[in-house]
């Protein structure tokens, strides 16, 4: 019995962080046990709400009520895929990304020297894609986190082409319901650089300038992401450290 | 003031909520639970006056506990409200096969609950940012706040059951919003204990109570 099972009462209760959230969910995805388990602590933790009953203001029944007129109830969910395929699926999707990247340099480097051969339509040269241009980037810098359990991330920073880049491996998803979301950090100035993708292994273009920033920072937002930050994060990667 | 829980963390610290009382305000009605499903398949079909009874038969528990673990009035009425929006678009996806309807319900509120005192708290925290003072904890006040909510009749003898340790970390987890590894360094037990406690706790209050999905 591996450790992940006694956290269903701590998840019960929602009593886990946000890392620790999103690893036990992969796990419950594929552990009927610990699915059931987590059912009845939830049950047994509603009923101790018996004790702290109190009679919410005639006006929330009215918002409630009036809320509730503007939207359709989601249909219900028809797909009946078991869970452990899903995560069977995850990890054949797995690959170590710098292969990603060597095919693609490869790709360029034949581009480079018969474009009019592969290519006869078009007589511009192939360009690299944004990614591409901050990694290859003379001045690119990166910095590496290890999150343990929930992967591993990499961001690659070039101030002149004032951008930068961020690539996971194995990468826990968002707890449901929620998004990692990517910040440019300036002498404690959070600016938004977009959402990440759900997926383990990525790399992804992180939005607005990236030159000044002395960090980039991932934290856990509601879906569709936060102005400003609303939880702390959990990875940051110090750009003023890379020489 | 009564609106802020202790940060066991020692980020500025919330003046403690002496004098702290569970409100025991409407009328518990927990409503009978088939009935309550039944409201719950009705609303999944675009039936606002059966969503409306089901909010009737539940709200006081909802709002009770979502103003537990929040304390701040406003705060709570924030999150029971999203709760039900929330409960209404997913009403097709509850499962009676996998508990009650309350307790489908009431996870949903508890859920968004913790995460609206935890957002408040990493604002608060990236206000004062980087250098924290280490203000110390006064556990015993955290631990006495929160165990007052557990006195109600039907759950306090399977309450009494349970080891000081277990009670204690259950009731911080679930009335304040703490984790587990929080809990662990409030009730200065050994990381990893905490997570145990909550879990055998729940189990006995389970088995004690009958619970069974």
């Amino acid at each position: 019995m591996s450790d992940l099972h006694k956290l269903t009462g701590a998840y019960a209760v929602d009593a886990l962080d946000d890392i620790e959230r999103a690893r036990f969910e992969q796990h419950l995805a594929g552990c009927e046990d610990c699915r059931a388990e987590v059912a009845e602590l939830r049950e047994t933790a509603s009923l101790l709400t018996d004790s702290v009953s109190a009679t919410p203001p005639a006006s929330l029944r009215a918002s409630v009520l009036a809320g509730i007129s503007q939207v359709r109830p989601l249909p219900p969910e028809v797909t009946v895929a078991a869970p452990t395929n899903i995560s069977s699926t995850r990890a054949h999707r797995r690959r170590p990304v710098w292969t990603t990247f060597l095919v693609a340099a490869a790709l360029i480097v034949v581009a480079g020297v018969g474009v009019s051969a592969w290519s006869p339509w078009s007589t511009e040269v192939p360009r690299l894609t944004a990614a591409e241009q901050v990694l290859q980037a003379p001045d690119a810098e990166e910095v590496f986190v290890d999150l343990g359990d929930a992967g591993q991330a990499t961001v690659v920073r070039s101030k002149s082409e004032d951008r930068a880049v961020i690539r996971t491996e194995g990468m826990a998803s968002a707890p449901d319901g929620k998004a990692f979301e990517l910040w440019f950090i300036t002498d404690d100035e959070f600016t938004s650089a977009g959402l990440m993708p759900n997926e383990a292994d990525q790399t992804v273009v992180l939005d607005g300038s990236a030159a000044e920033a002395a960090a980039v920072g991932i934290t856990v937002e509601p879906e569709g992401g936060s102005d400003k930050p609303t939880t702390e994060p959990i990875a940051l990667f110090d750009l003023t450290e890379t020489t | 003031m009564n609106h802020v829980r202790p940060v066991p963390d020692g980020a500025p610290k919330g003046a403690p909520s002496g004098g702290d009382s569970a409100p025991i305000g409407g009328a518990p009605s927990p409503g009978d639970p088939r009935r309550l499903a039944e409201l719950l398949g009705q609303a999944a079909q675009g039936d606002q006056a059966a969503f409306a009874q089901f909010y009737d038969a539940t709200s006081a528990r909802a709002y009770g506990l979502a103003l537990r673990v929040v304390r701040n009035p406003a705060h709570a009425e924030e999150v029971t409200q999203e709760a039900y929006l929330d409960a209404w678009r997913s009403s097709a996806r509850f499962d009676s096969q996998r508990g009650s309807a309350a307790g489908w319900l009431l996870t949903i509120v508890h859920r968004k609950a913790v995460d609206r005192i935890r957002s408040v708290e990493a604002a608060t925290a990236r206000d004062e940012t980087w250098n924290r003072e280490t203000a110390p904890v006064d556990h015993d006040q955290t631990a006495e706040s929160a165990h007052a909510a557990l006195d109600a009749t039907r759950v306090r003898n399977a309450v009494a059951t349970l080891t000081d340790v277990q009670r204690r970390a259950v009731e911080l987890t679930y009335f304040g919003g703490y984790t587990h590894t929080e809990v662990a360094v409030l009730l200065d037990v050994p990381l990893g204990t905490a997570k145990t406690r909550i879990r055998d706790g729940l189990i006995r209050l389970r088995d004690l109570m009958g619970v069974a999905t």
